[in-house]
Formats: C-alpha cells, sequence, structure tokens
C-alpha cells in the first residue's frame, strides 16, 4: 500500500508538470496582457513609453523562455509568485478565499450524499414503476438546472416567501455558526442539487448491477432478511463506485463554484479566478489552476486508496 | 441490402422504422427529441417566430409583467423576453452544435487513433488528456477564454466556440478509445492492414463507422454541457457579447437587481436553458439506452 501510494505521487509529477506547461503557453500564444487590461482598461489613451515600464516593471518584457523557466523554478520551490494586477502573493490572495469555496464544496457533498443515497437505492429497488421515473426525471433535472440559476431562483423564492436574503458579509464557522450557516446554506444547495443528481444515478445504476450478482442471489437463498439483502450485501458493494463520483465532483465542485457564487456574492476561489480571467492577471489564473489541478489529483488518489479500505478485494501490492 | 433479404428487416436497416422503434421504446427520449425540434425550429426561424426585434429598446415599456403583447414580460431595457429567448436558441445551437461536433469530432479521431497505433502514441494522447481532464470543464474553457480574448468572425463567437470545444476532447477521446480498443481487434481490421491500406483509411474507414454509437451519444450528451457551458461564460461577462440575445446573458447584470421587480426576467430565460439542457439530457440518455443494449437494464 505504502508502496503504491508512492508511485502513485510520483505518478503525479508528470500530470501536474504537464498542466504547469499548457497553461503557461496558453495564456501566451495570443498577445494582450495584464498592463493593457489595466491601464488601457477604461479607454483611456496611455503612450506606449508608460505601458513598456509597467511591463519591465512585472517581468513581462523579458523572454518567454526566461518567464517560463522563473515560473517552473517558482514552482519547484512552492512559490506561486506575486499577482499581475493586486502585486500581493498568489498563495495569500488563495488562502484568503480558500475557506469560503471549501466550506460550500463540504457542505454541498454533505447534503448530496445524504439525499443521493435514498433517491438511488429507492429507483433501483423500484426500477421501471413510476417512483423509478420521477426520479430519473428529478436527477436528469439535477443535471440540467444551471445551478446559478436555481441559486437565483432560491434568492427570489427567500425574498418573495420570507423578505429576507442572505448576509452579504462572511463570517467563519467558527466566530458565529448560525451566521455563517445562514450564509453559505443557500449557495450549498444551488451547487448541491446537481451533485446529488450524479451521485444518486450512479447509486442507481451500481446498485442495480450488483443486484444481478450471484452472491445476492445467495443471499436470498440461504434466506437472508431482504433489508438485510440490501443494506449489508448490496448497498454496500453498490456504494463503491459511487465513491469515485462523489470524490471527482468534490474535486471539481471547487471549480464549479465559478458561477455560482458570482451570484451569491461569495468572494471565494471561483470569484477570484473569475477576476483573474477578466483582468488576465497571468500569475493568479497559473496559481489557481495548479491548486485546482493539484487538488484533483490528490482526491483522485484519496479515492482509489478508499477502494482498497472498502473492498477488501482491492490490494496494491 | 439486408432489408430487401432478411424475412424481417432490423430496424435499423429501415430508417423510418427506427425512428417509430426508438419512440416506442423510448418514450421520454421521443418527448425529448421534440422539444429539440422545436428548439431548432424557433433557431433557424427566429424572424418568423418570434414576435419583436429582440434588439429593439423602448424605453416606455420596461419591466412590463407577462401579457398577450409580450408573453415573456420585457426587461430592463423594454426589450421582449419572449423574442430574445427565441433568438437566444440560434445562439446556444449555433455555438453548442459547432463546438460539440469540432470537441467530439477531435476526440473520437484521436481515440481510435489512440487505440489504432497503441505503444508510444497511445501513452502521449493519453497522457495529454489526463492533462486537460485535471481541469473542471468550466475552468478549462475560462483559461481558454483568458488566452484567446474576443474573437469573432461572421459574428459569431469564436473564442468561445474553441473554449467549450476543448474540454469536450479529453472525455469523449476516452469513451472512444475504449470502444475502439475492442474493435481494433476485430478481424476485419487485421484483413485491412493485411491488405496494406493505409493507417488513416483504416482509422476513418474501417474503425470509425463502427464506434458511431458510442460518439452520437457522447456527442449529444455534451450538446447539453455546451448549452450549459455557454450560458455560465456569457452569464459571467465572458462569453457572447451584448447585445446578442444569449440566455445566459439575459440572466446577467442587472437582471439580478429585479428578483422582486420583475421575476419574469429571471425565470423565463433559465426556463429556456433548463428546458433545452433537459432535452439533450434525456434523448442522449434514451439514445443510450437504445443503442447500446448492454446499459439496458
Amino acid at each position: 500500500m505504502l508502496r503504491y501510494t508512492l508511485h502513485r505521487l510520483l505518478q503525479m509529477i508528470p500530470t501536474l508538470i504537464g498542466v504547469a506547461v499548457l497553461v503557461f503557453f496558453m495564456l501566451r500564444v495570443i498577445p494582450g496582457d495584464v498592463v493593457e487590461v489595466k491601464l488601457r482598461g477604461d479607454g483611456g489613451t496611455v503612450s506606449q513609453e508608460v505601458i513598456e515600464q509597467e511591463r519591465k516593471r512585472l517581468g513581462l518584457d523579458k523572454p518567454l523562455i526566461y518567464q517560463f523557466a522563473d515560473y517552473m523554478y517558482g514552482l519547484a520551490t512552492l512559490d506561486l509568485g506575486i499577482s499581475m494586477w493586486t502585486e500581493r502573493p498568489v498563495t495569500e490572495e488563495i488562502s484568503l478565499r480558500l475557506e469560503i469555496s471549501l466550506q460550500v464544496a463540504i457542505m454541498a457533498t454533505i447534503f448530496a450524499v445524504m439525499l443521493a443515497i435514498p433517491l438511488g437505492t429507492t429507483a433501483a429497488l423500484m426500477r421501471g414503476t413510476w417512483v423509478d421515473y420521477v426520479v430519473r426525471i428529478v436527477t436528469i433535472g439535477g443535471l440540467s438546472i444551471p445551478s446559478f440559476w436555481f441559486g437565483m431562483l432560491i434568492m427570489m423564492g427567500l425574498l418573495y416567501f420570507w423578505n429576507w436574503l442572505p448576509p452579504i458579509t462572511f463570517t467563519p464557522i467558527y466566530v458565529d455558526p448560525v451566521a455563517n450557516l445562514t450564509q453559505l446554506i443557500w449557495p450549498a444547495m444551488a451547487v448541491g442539487y446537481r451533485y446529488c443528481a450524479v451521485v444518486a444515478r450512479m447509486i442507481r445504476s451500481s446498485l442495480l448491477e450488483v443486484l444481478n450478482e450471484d452472491y445476492i442471489r445467495t443471499a436470498r437463498a440461504k434466506g437472508v432478511f431482504e433489508k438485510v439483502v440490501i443494506s449489508r450485501h448490496a448497498l454496500r458493494n453498490a456504494l463503491l463506485p459511487a465513491i469515485t463520483v462523489i470524490g471527482m465532483e468534490f474535486a471539481f465542485l471547487i471549480g464549479g463554484l465559478v458561477v455560482t457564487e458570482q451570484v451569491f456574492n461569495l468572494n471565494g476561489i471561483g470569484k477570484l479566478f473569475v477576476q483573474s480571467v477578466a483582468r488576465s492577471d497571468f500569475t493568479l489564473i497559473q496559481g489557481m489552476v495548479m491548486m485546482l489541478a493539484v487538488f484533483y489529483v490528490f482526491v483522485n488518489l484519496v479515492v482509489d486508496l478508499l477502494y482498497a479500505v472498502f473492498d477488501p478485494r482491492i490490494r496494491y501490492g | 441490402m439486408t432489408a430487401i433479404t432478411a424475412p424481417a428487416p432490423s430496424a435499423a436497416a429501415r430508417p423510418r422504422g427506427a425512428v417509430l422503434d426508438f419512440a416506442a421504446q423510448q418514450p421520454l427520449g421521443a418527448v425529448s427529441f421534440v422539444i429539440i425540434l422545436l428548439m431548432t425550429f424557433a433557431g433557424i426561424f427566429s424572424e418568423w417566430v418570434a414576435p419583436y426585434d429582440p434588439l429593439h429598446i423602448d424605453f416606455a415599456g420596461i419591466l412590463q409583467p407577462p401579457s398577450w403583447e409580450h408573453w415573456g414580460g420585457t426587461d430592463a431595457y423594454g426589450r421582449d423576453i419572449f423574442s430574445r429567448i427565441i433568438y437566444g436558441a440560434r445562439t446556444a445551437l449555433v455555438i453548442s452544435l459547432t463546438s460539440s461536433f469540432v470537441g467530439s469530432t477531435i476526440g473520437a479521431v484521436l481515440g481510435i487513433a489512440s487505440a489504432y497505433f497503441g505503444g508510444w502514441i497511445d501513452d502521449w494522447i493519453q497522457r495529454l488528456m489526463d492533462i486537460l481532464l485535471a481541469f473542471p470543464i468550466i475552468v478549462l474553457a475560462l483559461v481558454v477564454v483568458a488566452a484567446l480574448k474576443s474573437v469573432i468572425l461572421f459574428g459569431i463567437d469564436i473564442n468561445l466556440i474553441i473554449a467549450i470545444a476543448i474540454p469536450i476532447v479529453p472525455r469523449v477521446c476516452r469513451v472512444v478509445r475504449a470502444a475502439a480498443f475492442s474493435v481494433r481487434v476485430m478481424p476485419y481490421v487485421d484483413a485491412a492492414r493485411a491488405a496494406g491500406y493505409s493507417d488513416s483509411r483504416i482509422i476513418f474507414r474501417h474503425m470509425a463507422p463502427n464506434v458511431v454509437a458510442p460518439y452520437l451519444i457522447m456527442f449529444t450528451a455534451f450538446m447539453a454541457q455546451a448549452i450549459l457551458l455557454e450560458a455560465s461564460l456569457s452569464f459571467l461577462g465572458l462569453g457572447v457579447t451584448e447585445p446578442t440575445a444569449a440566455w445566459g446573458l439575459m440572466l446577467s447584470g442587472n437582471a439580478a437587481d429585479f428578483y422582486r421587480e420583475a421575476p419574469w426576467m429571471i425565470l423565463f430565460p433559465g426556463l429556456a436553458i433548463s428546458l433545452a439542457v433537459f432535452a439533450f439530457n434525456l434523448f442522449g440518455d434514451s439514445l443510450r439506452d437504445y443503442l447500446d443494449p448492454r446499459f439496458k437494464v
């Protein structure tokens, strides 16, 4: 297991280097950078000289290869550089906003999994009946309704029925749990619906597959109560593939908050990302992409290791 | 050919029979297909379907609630929301159709090539796909948007199409590669190689036709994703540019200031997005059940 983990950790390195290289060069294919957005943003006329000066100050005048080497050296020493717009360290900008996004993502996961397990299980057990159809429509709805629009509907509903909108300023959960939850539960629901739909569909299809297995027939034949067959024998195995989906969706949720945070005016990772794209803040974009990619490969690894924990048949040599 | 000689012609051999067969087996799929047809009709014939000019500003009639004159009400500029939704269907279809087609096709070709050549080519293609898969779809699309800036040709946002197509490539590539692997070991592929056909001929003439089913399924499924993505990017102000009528754009900007005064400004465009994505998702789902009996439960 340890050897496997180490091996996997080593395997991550080329992928992450690939991500770094790809993003770096992609952003620089087409001319135009933060300086132009910053100085010419409001349509003002700025002399070429001033622009050149600013470029020089930010190190954008150096040859691309030199910039690239600089960037890769920074990555190797875990230094993500300085935001080209705010001129504060990228790590600082990210860590300021990570807490809020992470909390929403965790809350959404809890919400989604708690709802998805009963939904997926009932749909599978009542396959072909109207219940199955309703679950199918509800889950496809979850895949179809944009989370940002769902968020807007939630806000409209709150305003319409209670004449109340969630607080705009963020309070950490350890300061005031009530204020914190009343603000963040709504975005968590908005992104959680889709999440829940994905997981419920996975549970349904994998449970249906498991129910055809020999060991289920054996369990039934030896007279195990149907309830026990489902909960102990079938569901346990059916949840394994769901773990993958839960993990992947969780890893991507941080990125998926991009749009929803806008609706709820949350100052999280997603909002920062959109801002940095609009401002052509290359260093910040690179830093955030690297963070998301690292997060993704780690969640991937954790999922694979969890498999071994939950399924004794899987052993990594 | 089989339809003439075989006593009971298979559904797939007769196109009309296939449609009816599909509708009978997949009623939900048939419903979604009708929605897609309606949307396509609205998109193609927007000029005739829409009651008003979607760009016509009327400051005398702003924020009007839905009525017989304005089915969807009017927005903060007095523009007719129903007409904007009709024209928005065109925007959504043009962008999602092209991006999903480009993305799925490149993905499929890479997937087949990957399976056909194997070895180091397969390794490199898959490694590149792994890199692209490490991004959430929207994040990758946003990076492309940041890189390309705005490129508009013939009134179409080319940068947006590329941004939506790129995240589709690795996802289709993986699925098609898996399917192509099972095709690769077929005797007719060996025969084609023995006959000395070129690699590209084998890939396009012998293998591609046999992975059409997963390709079509992925293509439809990603139509839904593409519509969603286009709406999201436009909502963020990084997609379609004003004043073009686009569903995501209708929800962005000051629309949120009118939660109370003009809920229809939020309600209808969102419904349009959801319905379109819903239809493509459901259609893709039904298509999968219909084309790939292995998934049938």
